[in-house]
């Protein structure tokens, strides 16, 4: 089991968290203005990619606060040991 | 001959002789005494069979690594438990113990379940030292000593590890005095704790060892540590392997030191004439020892001489064995064909491996978490040397930790501990008789097989260990090739012409050791498998004969049957009461989420299909929310509380993912939003009263406030007293009647409802549960998430289109723009009325179009049955089901063929079959 | 015809497969060795005489998700397009085991999904209904019906979760996932196909909007056509021809027991409790759990999620209560949105994908190579194939295998 630090309560074990995939990700300004293929993205492609990855999570079971953290996706190793709000 | 109990000697409590049976005969062992040591002191020779070859077989070794003496063991309370290593398992009284043939067997004790009680702990420790031996004691002395919070786990009954099999020295002292000293110590230490009988099986990432207890004594029978430690000190010691000939496998060939460990440490003979057989100095002072003890020493034979033994003889029992081509009778072979670091844990750690030459094994070589190995685990085989790499390695990993500074302490000197010196092995010895010899030669014992399966797979053109192990099941049992690893890795790296390292190992996979599954599961069994929830007034459910759905967690009373009623007839008659006169339902499950701050409003405009923000304070309106897929997720009422104050509700089962979707939504996509939201789905409890009397009801319960239908009207809410009871009533409907939710703290939840059924006597209020709710509201059309919608309808399938805006954007908007989603043919929500107003057509039916040849496959569908029912309003059955281009279709008619072979026809129509206009909710 | 487990394996053959050096140019590169590349060399060797085909495998051959699944196969799919293509691919299972002259231990013992709410019942009625109407042998079980085929299955009104009735494909069943590969492969090889091990995938090469040809650890190869049929790594071999997937990797794992004495005669699933078990020829009880939540190429998962599935396990059956776990692993799955795979063309030409068959792609292997040879044969996508185009989700004409069906595997 992972041990995720939330950067408001500290490290964790992973079953407090839930995952949110691709972190960075805005969801567009305007979608009238976008293609199919342009929404299309949005909605359905995110990285996958092996090694660092910026990614999302949530600490559900304790503060319930959305956070970024960058974790290397062999290794699960997080890398930015104190994860940005 | 077999093995005798030595008439002295050894560490069992002869004063404490304990029953069992092995294969139905009778035995006695001593407390102190594993299950082998028993069976070898009764002079048992064959504990099991090949699995393929049905050879028979005998004990090899002292522990884990046993690949024989395999047994079910049946517990004097009647549990049975297969595949155990006869090795592993602590003597008690009454066990039923039966030799297998390669596989165990599931039982039930009796008709009972199994509850096989066990219990997880969790721990944090900055130091775990895994293995007691010399040098885990030694890494635990160092780490306890320097005040780090010390945890060091072994699997055996005692602290000591190999020394419980030696005859070692420590300055001068038997070095089991030492062992009793520093346990006694470590016991002392106040953040230090020792768990015995305590394997760690798993090395995960982020530092998380598992460990599983066994607790014979306790009132669960095991705990799995789950335990994060800062820093990890492994000392697992090392197996020592066999040797690969023809014959390798006649009971009575056994590892060197596990021949020794029964003699020393269980008082056991384990034969009376022995060839020694060895690759190293490990068995230095085997002969010396064997001989003591009165057995017959026939040959040493060290493969560093170039001599080596070939083959054997006999039949349940070793006979005599070839050396050099000359028998040389003996009913003892003692193995020791080197050595293999248990590196198991650090291999899961995802520490890398390298190949040792003078060795003659795999050797830690990197750690990538904060892993230190000591002792023979890292291929350090002297005594003195365990206990000087310990001592080092566990203040090195205490100062890791930020306690103490790295210096080991001192360590009791070693005299003449053994050490190994350089192993010169012989992965399989060439028969006389050439290739054909190679099918008795065993690789892997306990899946039966030989250097000739290895031959036929790098022949096949197999060149990788990992398809080597799957075409010769090499490795893949239970012992997962603690002693066949290695030996099977050199001999495929010699047929196919490489050096001994060059294949490397296959992937060690936790768990260390088998584990049970009811370890694993604990105790999230039964009802602690998932919680129940209730409402705060289940009481009164359970007292009136409520059936029960289980809706997500949530138990919910489906009907209240009465006496010899069956569900159609309750249903029925629960549905008549609510559109006639006055029914009550228990509503407290709906999610409730509080909605708080200034732009609340604007929040739900984005979160909803449908405008939020210019709702008037004390009015209600029904929502639908899309996920950005534009498919339906949620729907409910949300009633403005205050300008800066919503009040939502959620279907049952989405009120935590609703919570959780409002809360990303504001936290990262929109933060600039002054908007909290809470769930208060545990702090209401709901009372809906449903029906025509439903105003009569609360105008009695509720004098003081107005309920005529102009000073109450439909979709407003009012705070009031009812019953005396501070509430928010809601007129809202999902039946189409006149109907107000009453809210109430959950505390005050049976209190309200009493009083409600009290008040509702005189109307003969009934009590209804979620199938007449699901009946009353498809009679008018209403979806329910999840049913009518699956992730792929969207709110214009649903006929919604007026819950749509078309002016302001919401999440999943633009989704609702796609070429697929224009499509005229899209599967649209409409009702069925068959034609036989009797035929139930059954949910989830398919439906083809009228005229369909149903004889060839595949039949065309255009859609399916959401929900299907009898209809106590319209005396007739209905459905509500998605067909494609449902809605220029009302009028027509379609066919609902079912699984019998027969079919229900019914016509197509708005999905509004009660009360088009909305005329009986006003009462 | 529910075979009975035997602790004896069919003996493999003699020989599966040389050990080629990879040739500078071939017609059709595959990238990945597992199942669904192996097949798809097979048959575009067989059905499309097209043998100047590489399958290079950076790894071992079919060493990823086809060395790890639970090798269950059913056809029983809700939607018309999964059922039709599942359906292709059962009745090539039915033939494999002659066509390929190998024991693959093909086991026609049934597949059970069983329902826990009356939710689950109305899904399981909806796509039973659907199979029959489709044509395939999709049954719905009572209660008594599931004791009769399976009566360790724990029955009782007191489990936390009761079943409620489960659906049924007497013609699903299991095989053994190496034994499948390494007929494939074999079969390949006999006809010409070059199987090449160790040979990593590094970059594609591309030149005016077409891919020419691949660059390798084991040196440049130019193509024809190239087909990525990576799995959990499909979407880092699109990338490197700049070809975007929607695909997220995740781990998925599995364990299995010891060797017993047969006691669980059919494939039971659960989806609501996240675990499905079957009992392997051998006679060891193989078991798999839901998805890891996080993106993953590490090849093992959270053990919180095995503790959930034994959990699970036993709440079903009981009696499992004493077996062992004796190995626990994991692989990695490419989970699309809608949990359907993605196959066909790319913006790129002459680059192909197969990809996307998440947790459930094993029981496709057969049909997944026979359209994906058709498609790299014609260049057209294959009939079957067609809805699983990658522009779905661009139309919104999504296969939701995730939502509506609501069954793994
Ligand atoms: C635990 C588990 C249980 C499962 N259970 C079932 C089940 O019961 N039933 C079912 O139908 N399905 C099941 N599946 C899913 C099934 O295994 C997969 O969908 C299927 O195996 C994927 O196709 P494949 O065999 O071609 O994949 P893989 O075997 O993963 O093949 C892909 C290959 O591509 C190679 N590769 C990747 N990148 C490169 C590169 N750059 N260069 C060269 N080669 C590369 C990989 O090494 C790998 O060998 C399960 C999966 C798992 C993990
Ligand atoms: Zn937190």
């Amino acid at each position: 089991m992972l041990l995720i630090t939330c950067p408001h309560c500290g490290p964790r074990d992973e079953v407090e968290f839930r995952y949110g995939g691709q972190a960075g990700v805005a969801s567009p300004a305007d979608p009238e203005a976008l293609d199919d293929a342009t929404w299309a993205r949005y909605v359905f492609f995110r990285d996958n990619p092996k090694g660092p990855f910026a990614e999302r999570w949530v600490h559900a079971a304790g503060c319930r606060r959305w956070f970024d953290a960058v974790r290397d996706t062999v290794t699960n190793q997080f890398l930015d040991p104190e994860p940005r709000r | 001959m077999s093995g005798t109990r030595a008439p002295s000697d050894g560490r069992i409590d002869r004063n404490r002789p304990l029953s069992f049976t092995f294969d139905g005969r009778a035995m006695t062992g001593f407390a102190g005494d594993t299950l082998a040591s028993a069976l070898m002191a009764n002079g048992v020779d064959v504990i099991g069979r090949g699995i393929y070859t049905g050879r028979p077989r005998g004990i090899v070794a002292a522990g884990v690594e046993e690949p024989n003496a395999i047994v079910q063991v049946e517990r004097a309370d009647g549990v049975s438990e297969p595949s155990l290593r006869a090795t592993t398992v602590e003597l008690e009284e009454g066990l039923r113990v039966q030799s297998l043939a390669g596989r165990g067997r599931l039982e039930s004790p009796g008709d009972a379940v199994d509850a096989g009680r066990f219990d997880a702990r969790y721990a944090h420790c900055d130091v775990l030292v895994v293995g007691g031996g010399p040098a885990g004691l030694a890494a635990a002395l160092a780490a306890g000593r320097s005040g780090a919070r010390t945890i060091l786990v072994d699997a055996d009954t005692e602290l000591g590890g190999t020394l419980l099999g030696t005859r070692d020295e420590l300055d001068r002292e038997p070095a089991l005095d030492w062992v009793r000293a520093a346990a006694g110590e470590l016991a002392a230490l106040p953040e230090t704790t020792i768990l015995l009988r305590a394997t760690a099986i798993a090395y995960h990432d982020h530092q998380d060892i598992l460990v599983a207890e066994r607790r014979p004594d306790a009132r669960t029978e095991g705990r799995l540590w789950h335990i994060r430690a800062g820093q990890v000190v492994l000392a697992t010691g090392a197996h020592e392997r066999l040797i690969v000939f023809a014959d390798n496998d006649r009971p009575g060939i056994m590892l060197a030191s596990a021949a020794l460990t029964y003699l020393h440490r269980y008082g056991v003979v384990p034969g009376q004439r022995a060839v020694i057989y060895t690759t190293n100095d490990s068995t230095r002072t085997a002969a010396a020892e064997l001989t003591e003890a009165g057995i017959e020493i026939v040959d040493v034979v060290d493969s560093r001489d170039g001599r080596a033994v070939s083959g054997s003889e006999g039949g349940d029992r070793l006979e005599a064995v070839v050396v050099d081509g000359e028998r040389r009778g003996c009913d003892l072979l003692l193995v020791s064909g080197g050595w293999n670091p248990v590196v198991h844990l650090f291999s899961q750690s995802r520490g890398s491996l390298r190949w040792d030459d003078g060795l003659a094994t795999y050797l830690p070589e990197r750690a990538v978490q904060a892993t230190h190995v000591a002792g023979s685990a890292n291929g350090v085989f002297d005594l003195d040397g365990c206990l000087r790499e310990g001592a080092a390695v566990g203040a090195r990993a205490a100062a890791e930790a930020g306690f103490g500074d790295g210096r080991p302490p001192v360590m009791p000197a070693a005299d003449g501990g053994t050490a190994i010196g350089r192993v010169a092995p012989i992965w399989f010895v060439p028969a006389p008789e050439g290739e054909t010899a190679e099918a008795r030669m065993f690789v892997d014992l306990e899946r039966d097989a030989t250097v000739a399966d290895i031959r036929r797979a790098t022949g096949a053109g197999l060149a990788s260990i990992e398809h080597i192990k799957r075409y010769t099941t090499i490795g893949t049992a239970g012992d997962q090739g603690k002693t066949s690893g290695v030996v099977a890795s050199a001999v495929a790296a010699a047929l196919l012409g490489q050096e001994p390292g060059a294949l490397g190992v296959p992937t060690f996979r936790a768990p260390y050791v088998p584990i049970s599954f009811a370890f694993i599961a604990g105790r999230d069994r039964g009802a602690l498998s998932d919680p129940i929830r209730t409402t705060s007034i289940q009481p009164w459910h359970v007292a009136h004969g409520a059936v029960f759905e289980d809706v997500g967690q949530w138990k919910r009373p489906r009907f209240f049957p009465r006496a010899g009623e069956s569900m159609d007839a309750a249903v029925l008659r629960e549905c008549a009461a609510a559109r006639t006169s006055v029914g009550v339902m228990d509503a407290s499950t709906l999610g409730k989420i509080d909605l708080q701050g200034p732009d609340a409003g604007d929040f739900l405009d984005r979160v909803y299909t449908n405008g939020f923000a210019k709702l008037k304070v004390g009015s209600c309106r029904y929502g639908v929310m899309c996920r950005v897929d534009g498919m339906v997720f949620d729907d409910g009422v949300t009633s403005r509380l205050a300008d800066d104050r919503f009040h939502m509700t959620t279907t049952t089962g989405n009120a935590a993912p609703v919570l959780d979707h409002l809360e990303e939504w504001l936290q990262t996509e929109w933060p600039e939003l002054r908007v909290r939201a809470t769930s208060v789905t545990e702090q209401w409890a709901t009372v809906a009263v449903v029906g025509p009397r439903s105003r009569d009801v609360l105008a009695v319960l509720a004098p003081e406030l107005d309920v005529s239908a102009d000073g109450f009207p439909f979709m407003t809410w009012r705070e009031s007293v009812v019953a005396g009871l501070p509430a928010r009533v809601f007129r809202i409907s999902f039946s189409g009647e006149l109907a107000y939710e009453i809210n109430v703290s959950t505390w005050h939840g049976l209190a309200m409802w009493e009083e409600v059924m009290a008040a509702g006597e005189r109307f003969g209020i009934t009590p209804y549960g979620t199938e007449a709710m699901h009946v009353l509201r498809a009679e008018k059309g209403y979806p329910i998430i999840g049913q009518e919608t699956d992730g792929t309808v969207t709110p214009q399938d649903l006929g919604m289109e007026w819950v749509v805006s078309k002016t302001k954007p919401f999440i999943g908007s633009r989704s609702h723009r796609r070429a697929e989603n224009r499509r005229p043919d899209r599967k649209q929500l409409v009702a069925l009325l068959p034609l036989n107003p009797d035929a139930l057509i059954p949910e989830g039916n398919q439906l083809v179009a009228a005229g369909t040849d149903l004889g060839s496959r595949p039949v065309p569908m255009i859609g399916h049955v959401t929900s299907s029912y009898r209809s106590a309003f319209l005396g007739r059955t209905f459905a509500l089901a998605l067909v494609r281009g449902g809605r220029e279709r009302h009028g027509e008619a379609i066919v609902a063929p079912l699984a019998d072979g027969t079919t229900i026809e019914a016509w197509i129509t708005d999905p509004v079959v009660v009360d088009p206009d909305n005329a009986r909710r006003d009462g | 015809m529910a075979a009975t487990p035997s602790p004896h394996l069919p003996d493999h053959p003699a020989h599966l497969w040389r050990n080629p050096d990879p040739k500078p140019a071939y017609d059709v590169v595959i990238v990945g060795g597992g199942g669904h590349g192996l097949a798809t060399a097979y048959y575009l060797a067989k059905n499309h005489g097209i043998t100047n085909v590489a399958v290079l495998e950076r790894g071992w051959l079919a060493g990823g998700n086809m060395a790890r699944n639970t090798a269950i196969i059913r056809s029983n799919y809700l939607w018309d397009e999964s059922a039709a293509i599942y359906e292709h691919s059962l009745k090539l299972w039915e033939e494999l085991p002659a066509e390929l002259d190998y024991d693959i231990l093909f086991s026609q013992r049934g597949v059970m999904n069983l329902a826990h709410s009356l939710g689950d019942v109305r899904a399981g009625q909806r796509r039973v209904s659907a199979n029959r109407l489709n044509g395939l042998d999709g049954e719905w079980l009572e209660p008594d019906d599931i004791a009769r085929i399976c009566p360790i299955v724990n029955l009782s009104s007191d489990v936390r979760y009761p079943v409620l009735g489960a659906t049924f494909q007497p013609r699903g069943g299991i095989a053994k996932h190496d034994h499948v590969a390494w007929a494939y492969a074999r079969a390949a090889d006999a006809l010409g196909v070059d199987l090449i091990q160790g040979c990593e995938v590094t970059g594609i090469d591309v030149a005016d909007g077409r891919a020419v040809g691949v660059q390798t650890s084991r040196g440049p190869i130019s193509a024809g056509r190239v087909a990525i049929v990576a799995a959990g790594h499909a979407s880092l071999v699109a990338a490197m021809a700049g070809v975007a997937l929607p695909l997220q990797s995740h781990p998925l794992q599995a364990l299995v027991s010891e060797l017993l004495e047969p006691i669980h005669p059919t494939v039971v699933m659960s989806n609501a409790v996240h675990v499905y078990v079957s009992q392997a020829h051998k006679g060891e009880l193989v078991m798999g759990a839901g998805i890891d939540s996080y993106n993953s190429y590490a090849q093992r998962g959270s053990f919180h999620v095995i503790e959930h599935q034994l959990a699970a396990a036993l709440e079903l059956f009981p009696i499992f209560a004493r077996a062992h776990v004796l190995r626990t692993w994991a692989g990695i799955v490419d989970v699309a949105p809608d949990a359907s795979p993605i196959i066909g063309p790319t913006p790129v030409d002459e680059l192909f994908v197969n990809c996307g068959w998440g947790t459930g792609g094993f029981k496709a292997t057969p049909a997944s190579g026979w359209v994906m040879a058709a498609t790299l044969a014609t260049g057209e996508p294959q009939e079957l194939a067609r809805p699983y185009a990658l522009e779905r989700f661009t139309t919104g004409a999504l296969i939701d295998e995730h939502g509506a069906a609501g069954v793994a595997h």
